[in-house]
């Protein structure tokens, strides 16, 4: 249906030309749009606003870890009662450290990174007019919001957010005796989790339904963009996940609430015998992490497609073994589904379920180390363009290695029985999921600029971001590693209560000035993004000179994306330096070739 | 360290300022193309500081591995520790080696392959060998450490009841440990919170005359060399017992009995003697030393010089008191282990004592109400 209704609009275009026949309103065109290039940058702001806080969030505790104990007037001023005399207090520890992987992990990472480029590029990239249901594309945004919202109202509630780590595992997190966050904080956080969840239904649905029915002519799957394979994919996990936890939600807020047992029994807290029986708070972890685990890879796969198709375009390269890297997606996606017991190991689950798990966990390394071998290979002898987003690609791979490897030692149960809940595991995920994901972000905001705003992002501060940002990083979490292998457990609002880790001080001064540093020269960016929206330099058609179909449409934004027809596609998005026979460029004088232009006159065809 | 920081702090700075001239440089000069595309000066700047960039990597890498690997817990006091630090190293060895070569490979080409005008890209979109390469190497790596890692887990957690293990219970609660051993018969008696009542604030059930000889502890002691099992229960949330020295660990589950066995081989004597922990309680004293100082100078009460005990850590997220959960852990000869076992006083005679004694008030529950009174003053401090 949604097929022959862009019909229409292609044959008003037609018809009508440059004329805009739609009168938009301030509110229909800034605020409750349908357009997916709008609904994007919608996206990305949000999810930017959040990503302040929760960034913000983490130099606090940092702060904290530091110079523990410590007074600042800085938490006197941003937490009020919970840093009496600007001396932080155990309970908003837990809370920052709860919040702050709350909004990294499913507003910054999924919803600012998936939801922006997935509402960008799908239409633009597989040659749509808009989503398939723009409507419903609306909503999953202003859900989005909602969720925002209710997340972030929940740090002013008298009793103090959700604290039981954004795991919220139960019983600490059913039981409002145990922790005071557990109270209506946590309620809160169901309640904004929940309506992220449908949010994030409507939007991956839509982002199936689309890449799978609204095509271009000539747009086979196996022509289509890394970018748009990574997207799908994600969307399909997506939607075999998170109901899960939509699931494990609704059986916590039973229980909490309706007095059931699902995760609940035996327990005496605060001198009573509470009449819960029967429950197993095992039983939730395994709900919990079975959409946590995937979870990591739908963060992580948009930011691998982002990553190709920059990486392709700025090498002035095909990215090398396309079919390897799809390949290599789907076995990722598959693997992802069947992993999450890993995070499990020590919980008192039969030993046995430990051994087929680091077995599942070990075999995911395979496809992800064929992917980074892959885009070490399209940098070799490549014409490296070195663009910002090159740069954070590059720093994307730099890093998802360095997390990844130590992948090896937590996916391994014996090994994890000493690393577990340690710092190593902090270290391990930032680097290969938090660092990674937000690089493959900011490769793509810098990269799509030109397409969101229509201008040109400053890329001389963009250098300085990149540069204090890798070097900062790698500052914070690689010492990480080393205090976690001392046994220094995660989530202590304090390291130095008893003598033992003391020595480890140091450690944690030094990572946390790398964190202050770090997070300071993100304003750069943020300076950088929002300045450039309004006075960046205009900027071109295809300033990359890249061959997908969005640098194809107008500078300018308009309803249904190209004037005219919509371009069809005639070849695979990565004919980059591609040289007939004679050692010529396939056209002459430009070292690529856009997926629209037919194959020139004695030019062989890639096999895709 | 200082030192380190203040050099890497300059570093960063000197970096900034520089490109930050770089920027007013171009703003300046109208020779420059303004068009925001990384041009031939940019691709050469940015190609020497990647190269830079992986050999700030393998500084830090070295700078860690040399200074901080210290850090790591000292030779492992049991069993099957020493198998869990092998299996570890063969691990850090194997990814290092990967992580120095990738990151080698990635840096260099980044440099080398610098965009310069006409120069030609190598138009390279496939090649099945080295792809093939490439993933049957990990395989055939990975399978080796499935296979060695499998191995070594199902020795550490298929418990032998055969070889006659001691068994403890480990009783976890918001915010503390109590250790409840087993007593003659080496069998725990039946427990439930719904038992939980006065003194007998483990629950343990007194119409099971198994649990008349169990001895409850708030100190682990273990002798050295013998087989132990231990049963975790929780009374509240989940924690998690963690015991950094022994590599062991296991979540403790409300409702859930779990369980993990390991046989300890170092007493606490012999580590505290030991090259490693002798150096480690020397730095922390050090560190005791100058916060005395400062203390004094505050005319508060110094420090106490710190001595090496073993213990058991929280390390499940449980609440607010979380990061101060820990029991000391003794390690000992079966002869010291024996005499100080002699001395507690089992489950049965402290029901029996309180059965007698109604009005006066009995030993152990006195301790108990200190205790919850030093909870109360941690949960003010807290407040």
């Amino acid at each position: 249906m949604s097929a022959v209704g862009h019909a229409t609009v292609a044959h008003a275009h037609d018809d009508h030309g440059h004329d805009h026949h739609h009168e938009q309103t301030f509110i229909t065109k800034y605020i409750f749009s349908t357009d997916h290039k709008m609904i994007a940058k919608q996206y990305l702001i949000t999810g930017l606003l959040m990503g302040i806080i929760g960034i913000a969030m983490s130099v606090l505790f940092r702060m904290q870890l530091a110079w523990p104990e410590e007074s600042f007037w800085i938490f006197e001023a941003l937490l009020g009662k919970w840093a009496p005399d600007g001396v932080m207090t155990p309970e908003i520890y837990l809370a920052l450290v709860t919040i702050h992987g709350t909004i990294m992990v499913f507003f910054v990472l999924t919803a600012g990174l998936s939801g922006t480029f997935s509402n960008l590029l799908i239409p633009l990239q597989i040659g749509a007019r808009d989503m398939a249901s723009g409507f419903l594309n609306m909503i999953s945004y202003w859900l989005f919001f909602l969720s925002s919202v209710v997340m972030l109202s929940s740090l002013f509630v008298e009793a103090g957010p959700a604290s039981a780590g954004w795991t919220i595992y139960p019983p600490l997190s059913a039981l409002p005796q145990a922790i005071g966050g557990s109270g209506m904080g946590m309620t809160l956080w169901l309640s904004s989790m929940a309506i992220f969840i449908a949010s994030s239904l409507m939007g991956s649905l839509n982002y199936i339904v689309t890449v799978i029915n609204l095509r271009t002519k000539g747009m086979s799957m196996t022509r289509l963009p890394l970018t748009i394979w990574a997207f799908f994919v994600t969307a399909i996990i997506g939607v075999v996940s998170f109901p899960v936890l939509l699931s494990a939600a609704l059986l916590l807020i039973m229980d909490r609430s309706f007095g059931t047992s699902f995760f609940l029994s035996d327990i005496f807290i605060q001198g009573e015998v509470l009449s819960h029986q029967g429950g197993s708070p095992v039983l939730f972890e395994h709900l919990f992490w079975f959409l946590g685990h995937p979870e990591v890879y739908i963060v992580i796969l948009p930011a691998m497609g982002l990553v190709s198709e920059i990486m392709a375009t700025n090498s002035r390269k095909p990215i090398f073994g396309y079919r390897a890297m799809v390949a290599s997606i789907l076995a990722i996606a598959f693997l992802s589904t069947i992993v999450w017991g890993h995070h499990m190991f020590i919980s008192g689950m039969n030993p046995f379920l430990g051994s087929v798990f680091t077995f599942t966990t070990l075999l995911i390394a395979i496809p992800s180390a064929v992917k980074a071998f892959n885009w070490i290979t399209t940098l070799w002898k490549g014409n490296l363009q070195m663009n910002p987003a090159m740069l954070f690609s590059i720093g994307f791979v730099s890093t998802f290695i360095t997390g990844g490897l130590t992948g090896i030692i937590l996916g391994d149960s014996t090994l994890d029985i000493n690393v577990h809940d340690t710092y190593f595991v902090i270290a391990h995920f930032h680097l290969v999921m938090g660092i990674s994901a937000l690089y493959g972000l900011l490769a793509g905001v810098y990269h799509w600029f030109p397409k969101m705003f229509g201008r040109m992002m400053n890329k001389n501060l963009g250098f300085v971001h990149f540069w204090v940002t890798a070097i900062g990083a790698y500052g914070v979490f690689f010492p990480m590693h080393f205090i976690g292998m001392a046994g220094l457990p995660r989530r202590y609002y304090t390291n130095t209560y008893f003598p033992y880790f003391d020595d480890l001080a140091d450690v944690n001064v030094v990572i946390t000035v790398f964190a202050i540093i770090t997070a300071a020269v993100q304003l750069v960016f943020l300076w950088n993004f929002f300045s450039s929206i309004f006075f960046g330099k205009k900027a071109t058609m295809n300033p990359w000179n890249a061959t997908t179909l969005e640098w194809t449409a107008p500078v300018e934004h308009i309803h249904g994306n190209w004037y005219g027809e919509i371009p069809s596609v005639y070849r695979w998005p990565y004919d980059y330096s591609k040289t007939n026979e004679n050692g010529e460029y396939v056209i002459t004088g430009q070292d690529f070739v856009p997926q629209n232009v037919p194959l020139q006159e004695g030019e062989e065809e890639m096999n895709h | 360290m200082t030192v380190f920081l203040v050099i890497i702090v300059i570093a960063l700075f000197a970096v900034t300022v520089w490109q930050m001239s770089k920027i007013f440089d171009l703003s300046r000069g109208s020779h420059t193309d303004s068009s925001q595309v990384a041009n031939e000066r940019d691709n050469k700047v940015n190609g020497y500081l990647m190269l830079m960039f992986v050999i700030f990597l393998y500084v830090i890498s070295i700078y860690c591995f040399w200074h901080y690997s210290k850090f790591y817990l000292p030779e492992a006091a049991s069993e099957h520790g020493s198998e869990v630090d092998t299996l570890m190293f063969i691990s850090i060895a194997l990814i290092m080696f990967v992580q120095v070569l990738t990151q080698g490979l990635l840096h260099w080409f980044a440099y080398k392959y610098r965009g310069e005008k006409g120069k030609k890209a190598l138009f390279f979109a496939d090649n099945d060998k080295l792809e093939f390469i490439w993933t049957i190497i990990p395989v055939i790596v990975l399978a080796g450490l499935i296979i060695y890692g499998l191995f070594t887990w199902s020795d550490i957690m298929n418990i032998n009841e055969e070889e006659d293990p001691l068994v403890i219970e480990i009783y976890a609660y918001q915010f503390d440990w109590r250790a409840r051993y087993s007593g003659a018969d080496n069998t725990l008696g039946k427990a439930n919170v719904r038992f939980i009542q006065g003194v007998n604030q483990l629950g343990v059930d007194e119409s099971d005359t198994y649990g008349n000889d169990d001895v409850i502890v708030n100190e682990l002691h273990l002798p050295v060399g013998k087989p132990v099992l231990f049963k975790f229960r929780s009374q509240d949330v989940l924690h998690s017992a963690f015991f950094p020295h022994f590599r062991a660990q296991m979540n403790v589950v409300p409702g859930m009995i779990t369980q993990f066995g390991f046989t300890p081989t170092i007493t606490s004597e012999e580590m505290r003697e030991s090259e490693y922990m002798v150096e480690k309680v020397g730095r922390i004293n050090e560190i005791r030393k100058e916060k005395t100082k400062e203390l004094m100078a505050a005319g508060e009460v110094p420090l106490d010089s710190y001595e090496f005990e073993y213990y058991l850590l929280c390390n499940k997220i449980c609440g607010q008191g979380h990061y101060n959960m820990q029991m000391k852990i003794i390690v000992e000869s079966e002869e010291d282990y024996n005499a100080w076992m002699k001395e507690q006083q089992t489950f049965g005679e402290t029901m029996a004592a309180q059965q007698k004694t109604k009005e006066e008030i009995p030993a152990d529950l006195e301790e108990v109400v200190q205790e919850s009174e030093e909870v109360a003053v941690v949960e003010k401090k807290n407040n």
